[in-house]
């Protein structure tokens, strides 16, 4: 009995440590400002604009799946709604000269966002796992259709749109140009990305967390689950608007895709593929995926083919998503053994390649048997080959089967390689 | 308030349970007084964790009343109950497997010191919330264990902790489903003596297959058989009592 | 007005029988596997685009064999090679996997039969009106689909009644915590339970490929008003599913064929609001807003009903 409750706390955060945390969100700032100014074009300006949104709204989207435990299919109705209210109020402000300047407009976004949460989401947030999921797809398909019915108020198919520049100017800013638009969405971007982050850190954010382990067991020390899952579903709906927000600003146009199910489902892509496990896991995800589908999208017919393809994939064989598979190796790396499965990893490496390489080819070949235009000679990711010959269906079946064996035997190499590295770090007392 | 202040802590009121048209407690009448250890006992099946559930607000009684402290409890959802003061543990434990130690001990201690569902304070930096947990942690004896995520503590170490789950918040009737089962004899008698200290000045009910740990830590013991109390006393009433001899401890004694 | 109660109600119920055909075997598999099977709506397209394609090689009545047989076949392979791997990582990743495959199956369908609807024909064997009730021709073809959909119906019944491993699917309907103890050959039972579920699915495609629009957002259209049914007769419960599939079957085809208005009953509005959105709520027909009567019923069910109408199970 040495211990006194007193050393039993974790030390309070030492301000070396508070230093620390401050100094990161520091770099975070340097680093959004400094970006347009190393990548100057339009296009990359454009890029780092989407990725902006994309990253408050995969944030706002794991505040339900991976902080409380919410799969939804639904989550771009908030998003949606705020973007349409913000193209109203800017047409409104327009309109009446009302002396508000556009920096400030997104808060009426992510103020939508919250209130149709709020409405919606206390008969969402009764039932939780797959009904959860299922109810989320049914209230997202009502706004989606009745969408379409409001003609008047959400546009019908085209939509509607705003100019953005006639709001009131502080600084002489008009927002026409795009690094003005990009330095909008930076600055809330790195307000939502701190106020998310602060939110996980309160009773509320630690009880989501105990609602996703084990939403029985929370009712036995006074919580209600329901009203958790509620208000965590109010947070997200809040900075879903804003992320809708700051697109239809973006874009100055808002239409039923934003609230639409492809919306839904890019950012519980971009959520999962990026990591549910990690509050950073997110923000890497939104990056990923925005500059994946650019980039995909460049360089063959079936991107999306390849999304759905890469998705599955990590859903099989990384549930911890890109930020889960680079985390794993922490242990490792402080127990000193990463270098035991490196060099299982590089011999994996080739195979693995080889077998990628092979099934792109079979899908693009298939792409052109399917419906070609009669010119066989065509190019995928840079290359150029010939879909109709036999030489190529020959090749990227030997790569496909061939890579296929080759590499099973090279991945039990590798999980072998990383049991006895993690049997080290466990002797260390590194790892669970 | 004129009404006289009574001594009882938990009291079942003709309380039955079905399911479908199996009925697996049966006029159930039970009075538990404050600041006692009353244990109850029963062979498998007799319906000793259903009553717990009832009780906990877990399940709804088919017909009949709950009290607490005789304010009728038997409609209101388990947090709710919780909030005045009743706290129970599971007989397969139940604790938050991803989050750490030291986090599944603050969540149940959040509710009570009146965080609510606070958004607006740093969790980290709330003096009364590390007060406390770090008082149960050390309890409970598990703060060398502070930072292990609870899925990866051997099974007393579990134990230990839904326990001290069970106790943080500060309710003043206790709960306990078989608390040792599974345990050795040492971790049994270490869980005992851990369950005495922490239950000092409370109200506990206890359900319990080890026979010496019922008699060593009991004041009052009710016997249930086929969902029915056939004997409610103190352990020398029970011991002598011939028809839970029958029902009851005579396969144990055998 | 009898005319349009008669035809209604019998496209109605053809309807909710279609949507049972996909909903039983959604049913089983989540309470067995413990899965919803987000692509099941898929396995339909599949069926549809199947049904299509050998109806062009060998004609309708062998398509309506193999072309289920077919996606059953994918169907088990998805369970013994996809599914059962992910099983592992719980529930949620179980979902988001049945997810990812409908979106790739809607891009692979999209990649080889286009975007745009195919001509799938009805067999000319049954392109004739079957009976005319007052001035309405009711097609042959309707009348098969809904044949189809009570034969299997009343195999599904027997077969749940009478064989083996159907006692098994209704135990584990009634007890899923169990179904983990059904031994050693639990694994090819789930991917049965898999493969004849995704087939039934896949025979709802063929008989509606036809009648409806095969095209490659059939399951995204339908797959919402599936899981609506799932929902709202509450999830594992099997009569729940077939009580809710004739329920918005007969809510939606009715709702098609109304035309009443706010205006209509309550006067035009007023010329001060006629061109704001007030007026796409006052002018709207029932008929117009017959697609969100499922999710409107959804609404309604999750306020009175949380648990759905027939439902125990909390997850």
């Amino acid at each position: 009995m040495t211990d006194t409750p007193h050393n039993a706390a974790p030390p309070l955060p030492a301000l070396s440590d508070r230093l620390k945390f401050y100094a990161i969100w520091l770099v975070v700032a340097a680093v959004l400002i400094v970006l347009p100014k190393v990548f100057s074009s339009g296009g990359s300006l454009t890029t780092f604009s989407l990725i902006g949104i994309s990253i408050i709204f995969a944030l706002s989207y794991n505040i339900l799946l991976g902080q409380t435990g919410m799969l939804s299919f639904g989550h771009a109705v908030y998003y949606g709604l705020g973007g349409f209210l913000v193209i109203h109020t800017i047409n409104i402000f327009t309109a009446n000269k009302t002396p508000i300047p556009l920096p400030l407009v997104p808060l009426i976004g992510g103020l939508t966002g919250l209130a149709f949460a709020a409405l919606l989401g206390w008969v969402s947030t009764k039932r939780s796992g797959t009904a959860f999921a299922m109810i989320s797809l049914g209230l997202a398909e009502l706004v989606a259709s009745s969408a379409l019915i409001l003609r008047t108020f959400f546009g019908g198919e085209a939509g509607i749109s705003a100019n953005r520049t006639k709001l009131l100017r502080v600084f002489d800013w008009s927002f026409g140009p795009q690094i003005q638009i990009y330095y909008l969405v930076a600055a809330w971007t790195l307000i939502a990305m701190v106020a998310m982050y602060a939110l996980t850190r309160t009773p509320l954010g630690r009880m989501c967390n105990a609602v996703r382990d084990n939403p029985e067991r929370v009712q036995f020390v006074g919580y209600d689950p329901h009203v958790i899952r509620y208000l965590a579903f109010c947070f997200a709906g809040f900075f879903a608007g804003i992320a809708g927000a700051l697109a239809a600003i973006n874009f100055e146009i808002a239409n039923s895709a934003y609230l639409g199910a492809v919306q839904s489902g890019t950012v519980l892509f971009a959520t999962y593929i990026g990591g549910v496990g990690f509050f950073i896991g997110p923000i890497v995800g939104a990056i990923f995926v925005t500059i994946l589908s650019l980039g995909l999208s460049d360089v063959t017919p079936v991107w999306q083919l390849y999304f759905g393809l890469i998705f599955i994939a990590v859903v099989m064989y990384a549930p911890g998503g890109l930020t889960g598979l680079i985390m794993m190796h922490r242990p490792l790396i402080r127990a000193g053994t990463l270098g035991r499965v490196i060099p299982s990893y590089a011999v994996a490496f080739v195979p693995t390649l080889a077998m990628v390489a092979g099934l792109i080819l079979v899908i693009e070949c298939s792409v052109y048997a399917a419906h070609g235009d009669g010119n066989p000679n065509i190019r995928a990711f840079g290359v150029a080959f010939n879909a109709a010959s036999p030489l190529t269906w020959g090749l990227a079946v030997v790569l496909l089967i061939g890579g296929f064996v080759v590499a099973r035997r090279t991945w039990s190499r590798v999980a072998q390689a990383w049991d006895d590295a993690l049997v080290v770090a466990r002797e260390k007392g590194l790892a669970a | 308030m004129n009404a006289p202040v009574s001594n009882t802590a938990i009291e079942l009121r003709n309380v039955e349970k079905s399911f479908g048209v199996t009925k697996i407690i049966q006029n159930m009448s039970l009075v538990v007084a404050k600041g006692e250890r009353h244990a109850l006992i029963g062979p498998n099946g007799a319906g000793k964790s259903t009553t717990f559930n009832l009780i906990s607000g877990y399940m709804k009684p088919t017909s009949g009343e709950v009290l607490l402290r005789d304010e009728v409890i038997s409609h209101l959802p388990p947090y709710q109950i919780n909030r005045r003061g009743l706290s129970r543990s599971f007989q397969v434990t139940n604790v938050f497997a991803n989050m750490t130690v030291w986090e599944n001990i603050r969540c149940a201690v959040l509710w009570a010191t009146g965080q609510r569902y606070a958004f607006w304070k740093n969790i980290d930096t709330l003096p009364e919330v590390r007060e406390r947990t770090a008082r149960i942690l050390t309890d409970i004896h598990l703060t060398a264990r502070r930072d292990v995520p609870a899925g990866l503590l051997t099974y007393a170490e579990q134990r230990a902790l839904e326990i001290g789950i069970t106790i943080a918040g500060g309710a003043d009737v206790i709960l306990l489903d078989e608390p040792t089962a599974g345990m050795s004899h040492a971790e049994t008698e270490r869980a005992v003596a851990l369950i005495r200290r922490l239950t000092e000045g409370r109200t506990l009910l206890i359900v319990e297959h080890d026979m010496s740990v019922v008699f060593g830590l009991a004041d009052r013991i009710s016997v249930l058989v086929y969902g029915q109390i056939i004997a409610s006393g103190t352990p020398q009433e029970i011991r002598a009592n011939p028809k839970v001899k029958e029902a009851y401890l005579g396969e144990e004694a055998a | 007005m009898l005319e349009l109660v008669v035809i209604s109600t019998l496209n109605g119920v053809l309807f909710g029988m279609l949507l049972f055909l996909m909903a039983s075997g959604l049913t089983v598999i989540f309470s067995m596997l413990g899965v919803l099977n987000f692509a099941h709506a898929s396995f339909y397209m599949l069926g549809a685009f199947f049904g299509f394609q050998i109806s062009r090689w060998v004609g309708f009545w062998p398509a309506l064999i193999f072309a289920p047989l077919l996606a059953g076949l994918i169907g088990a392979a998805v369970e013994r090679f996809g599914l059962r791997h992910v099983h592992k990582n719980g529930h949620v990743a179980e979902l988001l996997f049945t997810f990812g495959l409908a979106f790739a199956i809607e891009e692979i369908v999209q990649i080889i039969w286009g975007k745009s609807p195919v001509d799938f024909r009805v067999p000319r064997a049954l392109d004739f009106p079957a009976f005319t009730i007052f001035s309405t021709n009711y097609p042959a073809f309707k009348m098969f689909m809904l044949f189809i959909s009570i034969v299997i119906f009343v195999g599904l019944l027997v077969a749940l009644k009478k064989t083996r491993v159907g006692l098994i699917v209704q135990a584990a309907l009634t007890h899923p915590h169990m179904v983990g103890h059904l031994g050693h050959n639990v694994g090819r039972i789930f991917m049965m339970v898999f493969g004849v579920g995704t087939a039934l699915a896949a025979v709802a495609g063929v008989i509606a490929g036809p009648a409806l629009v095969t095209q490659s957002n059939m399951a995204g259209l339908l797959g919402p008003i599936l899981f609506v049914v799932v929902v709202v007769g509450g999830l594992g419960s099997l009569p729940g599913a077939f009580v809710a599939s004739l329920l918005i079957g007969l809510v939606q085809t009715f709702a098609v064929s109304m035309n009443g208005s706010l205006s209509d009953v309550l006067g035009p509005l007023s010329p001060d609001y006629a061109t704001t959105w007030l007026s796409d709520i006052w002018n709207v027909t029932i008929a117009q807003i017959a697609p969100i009567m499922p999710y409107l019923l959804l609404v309604l069910i999750l306020i009175f009903r949380p648990m759905g109408l027939l439902g125990t199970r909390e997850t």
